[in-house]
């Protein structure tokens, strides 16, 4: 009887661990549910509800869920990115502006957060917590905080345009100054206006002269502004990097006659991989869903030069009561975002194929 | 090999149920039904004994604390209990109230968001519900006038004036019969008070400011229902900021290193500038020193013209007690309440029994009344916001721009959304 019961007992549990392992993976799930439901649901659900009004006509009023939300297909998507109307000029602009911002933010942060992470990880430095510390510091202070600092240090009269005043140079009017820092400098070259081939044609109802006008100079400032408070936490992933490497290889190098530029790019860098990916990828992702700065700081202002996609989104559900629109903002940001970094890991993978 | 994918399954199935609980829980709990279809238009009125909140954007304190004492005393009186919340994003947390289905009772309510909340049901029109009705300017109704539903009552409104700085008047030798009355004399007076480091005029970079010169032009926005961005008037309006923008008489603020023309005014960086009613205020509370003259815009070519901005008091279609709402409202727009709240924090009483009043407790500000004869309007078609948004991000470089391609694009946006 006790056999035929096991026997029994083991049919029925077909493809779960016998004895005294079992009921271990029902165990693991009552472990895990409450990560579980927290995770679906403030960020699963959220997601697919979003998903869902951006293919729906939600008016933004009751749930998106009721019957009388009804599904329009890609309608959403076609008016910011093919409808010809102000929708998809303005997906254009924001496009536009952060595009050159992860143009510049990106390489810029990532090399400063290098080169201070190999200042102090140098042995011979001096007061290196101090120094961490001080590089750190920004990272952790609220970007709230640092916006409006930064509105005061480049306000028409501000610090940073009274230290220009004194070395001789009239300083622009930094967070109201719309025109494209490369537009200025072809001005500056005699050139005023684009040839016909890019002022005649354009892409999302931007020219591509237009495309081309480079960050305005109040971007500019948000640019300065990312990399100061974001190269110290990177800095600190470098230096994790750095501390991960023995120092044998380098010894190896030394003997061989490298000298220390040689060896930097040689040795370190390529053993740092992994952590440039990381570092590349964290600040791919943060800089592509910039909201918070333009938020507190313009607006999207002076001229739109500051609109971003995040900030777009917000502009098009809250205030303009485009909610499907609005969510579908988001949904190609978030298809840019994953192209993005698909396309970074692909020219980042090594050179042989090994991991 | 099996295992593993079977627990995925499970796992993937775990998350499923959980995601289906949760919208459940959202269905019931999160988002409520809209009720049914009392929405828009509707007459009946909830009624029940629920408190009141109220939602106001503050222009500081001196606005909350009128407000509050307002509804405290409807409150006192009608033992219904209201409660005034200041927002620090009005719009956001209207439209997570109007999401959720628990939107604030009353609120302050922009004639430019009016449309987009009409649409999607979240408001319930009471204008021709109200006793006072009929003493409201007819142009603030029409204001807030969808689909010829009157939704609802303008709670004050404001237009714009010339702001003169007295001391920089003065000291340029100017007199009170040199207030420019054509442009022809304030071009004049405006290169007279214009130094190296002072513009004569100034005002923010913004249709909100600039539109008033395309009005006294016979052009505008949205003039009788008809987009005329393009016409003639606006162009002739636009073209004659350029050129004083190019030779320097005219400034924007934000060029002159001020956040707005009072703040202009104030600092002494521009000695006129166009700015509305909250402008006596907030030179009072900063700058108490200096001494300024409100005056009419001048006329231009086609006679005289300006802005005129309101809000309403917006009622939610969600709202349970509607009818006490009303009945708030009806006391906040009372003749004597609205004296009060223009003593209190600046704009003009929206109803014409009150402008008597008005006119002999600041004989000084007459011409922000005077100004309502004519005043235009910002336009108010859903989705005019973003146009405007649009045509001011394109006036911030004027002064280099092409002024036909500005009002062009202006035009063919506002076509766009035309009704």
């Amino acid at each position: 009887m006790s056999m035929s019961a096991l026997a029994s007992a083991r049919g029925a549990g077909r493809g779960r661990r016998p004895g005294l392992r079992r009921g271990e993976a029902v165990a693991g799930w009552i472990f895990t549910l409450p990560v579980l439901v927290i995770l679906g649901v403030f960020l699963l659900v959220p997601v697919l509800m979003a998903l869902w009004v951006s293919f729906s006509d939600w008016s933004g009023r009751g749930s998106p869920l009721s019957s009388e939300v009804g599904f329009v297909g890609f309608d959403n998507y076609v008016a910011v990115t093919t409808g010809g109307g102000l929708a998809e000029r303005d997906f254009g602009v924001a496009l536009r502006n952060n595009a050159w911002y992860v143009l510049l933010v990106v390489p810029l942060q990532t090399a400063l957060a290098l080169f201070l992470a190999v200042l102090v990880n140098r042995a011979v430095l001096r007061g290196r917590g101090i120094f961490r510390t001080a590089f750190y510091f920004p990272s952790v202070t609220s970007s709230v905080a640092i916006t409006v600092l930064w509105l005061f240090l480049f306000s028409t009269s501000g610090v940073v345009n009274t230290v220009l005043a004194r070395l001789g140079i009239a300083g622009p009017n930094w967070f109201n100054e719309p025109s494209g820092v490369l537009h200025n400098l072809l001005r500056t070259l005699g050139v005023d206006t684009g040839p016909q081939l890019l002022t005649g044609h354009g892409f999302l109802g931007l020219t591509w002269w237009d495309w081309l006008a480079g960050p305005s100079v109040a971007m500019s400032a948000f640019v300065l502004m990312a990399v100061f408070t974001t190269s110290g936490t990177f800095m600190l992933l470098f230096l994790a990097g750095l501390q991960n490497i023995t120092p044998e290889v380098e010894e190896a190098a030394m003997v061989d006659g490298a000298n220390a530029w040689q060896r930097f790019w040689r040795i370190t860098l390529p053993q740092l991989r992994p952590t440039l990916f990381t570092v590349l990828t964290l600040g791919l992702i943060g800089c592509w869903q910039v909201f918070d700065q333009i938020y507190t700081g313009t607006q999207g202002g002076p001229g739109k030069t500051t609109l971003t996609p995040a900030y777009l989104s917000y502009q098009s559900a809250f205030l303009s009561q485009e909610w499907g629109q609005g969510a579908a903002i988001a949904f190609v940001l978030f298809v840019i975002i994953v192209l993005l970094t698909v396309l970074q890991r692909w020219i980042l993978r090594p050179a042989d194929g090994v991991r | 090999m099996t295992r593993p994918s079977h627990h995925r399954l499970a796992g993937a199935g775990a998350l499923l149920a959980a995601g289906a609980l949760a919208l459940t829980a959202c269905g019931g709990t999160g988002f409520d039904e809209p009720a049914g279809g009392a929405s828009s238009g509707g007459t009946e009125l909830t009624s029940s004994d629920d408190a009141l909140t109220v939602l106001i954007g503050s222009s500081g304190d001196a606005e909350t604390d009128a407000v509050t004492a307002a509804v405290d005393a409807w409150s006192q009186e009608s033992g219904v209990e209201a409660e005034v919340q200041v927002a620090n994003d009005l719009p956001q947390q209207l439209s997570q109230g109007f999401a959720a289905g628990s939107p604030p009772d009353l609120f302050y309510l922009a004639p430019e968001a009016l449309a987009g909340y009409a649409d999607n049901g979240s408001l319930q029109a009471y204008g021709d519900l109200l006793e006072n009705k009929d003493d409201f300017y007819a142009s603030l109704v029409e204001n807030f006038t969808v689909d010829d539903t009157f939704y609802c009552a303008p709670k004050d409104f404001s237009t714009l004036a010339l702001v003169i700085n007295d001391e920089l008047w003065a000291a340029a030798g100017l007199t009170d019969d040199d207030v420019p009355t054509t442009w022809d004399e304030l071009s004049q007076v405006a290169q007279e008070l214009t130094t190296d480091d002072r513009a004569g005029l100034a005002f923010g970079a913004e249709y909100q400011r600039v539109g008033t010169f395309m009005a006294q032009a016979g052009g505008g926005l949205v003039v009788d229902g008809e987009p005329v961005a393009d016409s003639d008037g606006s162009v002739e309006g636009l073209e004659y900021v350029q050129g004083h923008l190019q030779d320097g008489t005219f400034a924007y603020a934000a060029d002159l290193g001020a956040g707005w023309g009072g703040e202009a005014l104030g600092k002494g960086l521009a000695a006129m500038v166009i700015e509305g009613n909250w402008v006596t205020g907030a030179l009072d509370n900063d700058f108490p020193d200096v001494e300024f003259t409100v005056a009419e815009l001048p006329a231009g070519p086609a006679g005289p013209g300006t802005l005129q901005f309101t809000n309403c008091w917006g009622m939610a279609a969600d709202s349970p007690n509607q009818q006490a709402a009303l009945s708030l409202v009806e006391h906040l727009t009372s003749t004597e309440q609205q004296l009060a709240f223009s003593e209190a924090f600046g704009p003009m009483p929206s109803i014409e029994s009150a402008a008597a009043d008005w006119t002999e407790a600041n004989p000084d500000l007459t011409a922000f009344l005077d100004g309502a004869q004519y005043a235009q309007f910002p336009p108010t078609w859903a989705g005019a916001t973003d146009v405007v948004t649009d045509l001011n991000a394109q006036l911030e470089s004027l002064e280099s721009g092409d002024v036909a391609a500005i009002l062009g694009t202006a035009q063919s946006n506002l076509e766009a959304i035309a009704e």
